[in-house]
């Protein structure tokens, strides 16, 4: 029995960098394609559940302070449906509850727990002390502690343009609920941004009902 | 086989300044490594500054070693390696040399901007969307710098190597447009086009394919060229190299979902993730197994040839990384190594046991030609091979332990139904293993702090000439001569 690829047909890939290209190019598009491409259109099909809504200014600028401070990185955000998991930290996530995350929080490391459902966890008072000296309430922690949250204060016309991008992006942001923000930021700290933030986490998850064609994919 | 010459000669300034800028950017990548790893236990370490705390400076630490470090190091080599394999001098030499500003501006960009809270937060790929134009415009012009010398080759065949470094080329470009389409709010704020769950879809197909076009692909074009080279024998099958080629690209862009196993992800992408995964396997085992063997015949050389010794076991830790990562794409396995330590330990034996390794050793093989003169100390360089694999093993050692104790406790429950430990309780459990981690760490550190002061002590005749190039003439290919790695015997002609 012959082998039924021939060296020769390689051969001309091998003596042409112009067709070695097209046909790298080629081979590398396809997983991307055909994993993202269906995931992208259904993404733009569904319509996310009632309760389900964009950040409000206070809460948007707590989750981008959690991205600038790098939280993520020691932090997730995706509670898996395994039973130990739902266990721990509440009912699993599911993908309509991230839908106005930009970028996704879901996470890659537990150094801490997860905070997907850590909203009224704990009271905002203790959430405050955490955040600027960890290990007075949790000695052991070996979490970084942030105080320069305390003194910044949040820069309303920002945070403003940031939901005017986000509503570019298709997020439904009323010209009102811009127009108010400046109000509901008035006075604020990136402390209590922040606060605001992680008291408002898991607090979005569907009714069972909308559930029901989430949950078997 | 006596050759005549042209008078063209070989461009390796270009060369040698990516070479310099690999082994700084290593030692500067790691030391926030260590630093990073040393606030896990001592997190007060951050002096309470901003930006030298670990969550805005871990990012400096992945960027450092796989940009700026790799992807210096990997530049450089393709840069050696196209020229050699292809009997010509780089086209276009002064693209050639925006390419290298063009890289360190980015790569100075990143690591300043990302400590300050300016980040995109997405894992490999935080630096702000003005960055990623510089990187975008600079790869692009890699590829043209790349295929441009191709194009002037005067040997028909494109070596393997090329092949490798080629797909590095296309496919990082690809990656790296489509996960950092954003919108700009300001120059230090944007959002991603995508969001939850598409968001986390392209974020892992990036990102694991950062591993494989970036960290794999890239560094099999380094293998190809400088194994067989330091072997000082052919490569065991080329034909083989070919099969395992198109089988690695085309295989490793659809594994990505496999970083999210049991997430909100729809199930089917999970499941295709894992199965691309198994399959994974056979390519990446043939890519070890075909290094590996071409030192068949050429084992004694490992008693006497440092950066051999650092090129034979880097494709062990390939092996041994690759079969790791099949496992942990298992939904059983998935489900206990995720989140933990387990994936740092993975990622490490990936990195500092293939990828440091191999480019240690192409680095110490390649050095002495574009340097013209051998390496300062051997000794240093049996040294260095000792405080690296020592390094390397407590490291991953260390975390591997760490993440299955993790693992464990997470899921261990009583027998009336509850868990048996608090988050606290597997933390204070681990701990001590961050010392551990530390320690490798340090070790492979100072490691690379050897290496430094090796090559700064080799360069000592090329520092003078880093402006005036020392000319190595290009040898006339012989009629369809088929392309292959001069020999390190060869001497002067490589």
């Amino acid at each position: 029995m012959k082998f039924p690829i021939r060296y020769r047909h390689f051969e001309k890939i091998e003596k042409h960098a112009w067709l070695l290209g097209i046909l790298t190019a080629f081979m590398v598009s396809l997983g991307g394609l055909a994993e993202i491409t269906p995931l992208f259109m259904e993404a733009h099909r569904v319509q996310p559940a009632d309760n389900i809504k964009p950040y409000g200014p206070l809460r948007l600028a707590g989750r981008d302070i959690y991205v600038r401070e790098g939280c993520h990185v020691c932090h997730s955000q995706m509670i898996r449906k395994l039973q130990f998991e739902t266990q721990r930290y509440g009912p699993y996530s599911v993908a309509s509850e991230s839908v106005y995350d930009r970028p996704f929080q879901w996470g890659s490391k537990r150094t801490g727990p997860d905070l997907a459902r850590v909203g009224g966890k704990y009271t905002d008072a203790w959430q405050r002390e955490h955040l600027i000296a960890p290990r007075s309430l949790v000695p052991e922690s070996n979490m970084p502690a942030y105080p320069w949250l305390a003194e910044a204060t949040i820069d309303p016309a920002d945070i403003q343009a940031r939901m005017r991008a986000l509503r570019a992006l298709g997020d439904p942001y009323s010209s009102e609920s811009i127009a108010e923000a400046p109000e509901a930021l008035k006075n604020k700290t990136e402390l209590d941004a922040l606060v605001a933030y992680l008291q408002g986490l898991g607090r979005n998850r569907p009714s069972p009902d909308a559930l029901k064609g989430d949950a078997v994919p | 086989m006596p050759m005549s010459q042209t008078t063209e000669t070989y461009d390796d300034q270009i060369v040698r300044l990516f070479l310099l800028a690999a082994v700084v950017w290593g030692a500067i990548g790691m030391s926030v490594g260590v630093f990073a790893a040393a606030q896990l236990y001592w997190p007060s370490l951050n002096f309470g500054v901003p930006w030298l705390t670990f969550s805005r400076i871990r990012p400096d630490h992945t960027f450092g070693v796989i940009f700026a470090f790799g992807g210096s190091a990997l530049i450089g080599t393709c840069y050696y390696v196209v020229q050699r394999t292809g009997h010509t001098r780089l086209a276009l030499g002064r693209l050639a040399r925006f390419t290298f500003w063009g890289w360190q501006t980015a790569c100075v960009l990143a690591m300043v901007t990302m400590p300050l809270g300016l980040t995109q937060s997405k894992e490999y790929a935080e630096p702000e969307w003005w960055i990623d134009i510089i990187i975008a415009v600079t790869w692009v012009s890699f590829g043209v710098v790349f295929f441009a010398t191709l194009a002037r080759r005067r040997v028909q065949h494109i070596y393997v190597a090329n092949w490798y470094y080629g797909a590095f080329i296309i496919a990082v470009g690809l990656l790296h447009i489509v996960n950092n389409m954003v919108i700009p709010v300001s120059l230090t704020k944007s959002y991603p086009i995508y969001s939850g769950a598409v968001d986390a879809m392209v974020q892992w197909w990036y990102g694991h394919n950062a591993v494989a076009f970036f960290l794999t692909a890239g560094f099999l074009g380094m293998m190809y060229y400088f194994v067989p080279r330091q072997a000082r024998q052919p490569l065991w099958s080329y034909r083989f190299s070919i099969v395992n080629f198109w089988a690695l690209i085309s295989v490793y862009m659809w594994a990505g979902s496999h970083h999210l196993i049991y997430t909100a992800l729809p199930d089917w992408v999970q499941s295709v993730g894992v199965a691309f995964s198994l399959v994974l396997l056979m390519p990446s085992w043939g890519s070890a197994a075909n290094g590996l063997l071409t030192f068949n015949g050429s084992w004694h050389r490992l008693k006497t040839d440092p950066a051999a010794k650092f090129m034979v076991l880097s494709l062990v830790f390939y092996a041994a990384a690759t079969f790791e990562g099949s496992m942990m794409a298992l939904k059983s396995v998935n489900s206990l190594s995720h989140y933990t330590d387990w994936t740092v330990a993975h990622v490490h034996s990936g990195s500092l046991g293939w990828v440091a390794m191999i480019t240690i050793g192409s680095l110490y093989a390649m050095a002495p030609r574009a340097l013209g003169k051998p390496m300062y100390s051997r000794t240093a360089m049996e040294v260095h091979f000792w405080l690296h694999v020592a390094g390397t093993l407590i490291y991953i050692g260390g975390m591997w332990a760490a993440g299955v104790m993790e693992g464990v406790m997470w899921r261990e429950t009583l027998a009336n139904g509850s868990l048996a430990y608090s988050f606290m309780e597997s933390l204070m459990a681990i701990k001590p293993l961050y010392v551990v981690r530390w320690l490798g760490g340090l070790f492979t550190l100072a490691g690379m702090g050897l290496m430094l002061w090796n090559l700064w002590h080799t360069a000592d005749d090329a520092r003078a000439h880093l402006i005036k190039p020392i000319p190595v003439p290009i040898p006339e290919p012989t009629h369809d001569q088929t392309p292959q790695p001069l020999t390190a015997a060869s001497g002067g002609a490589s």
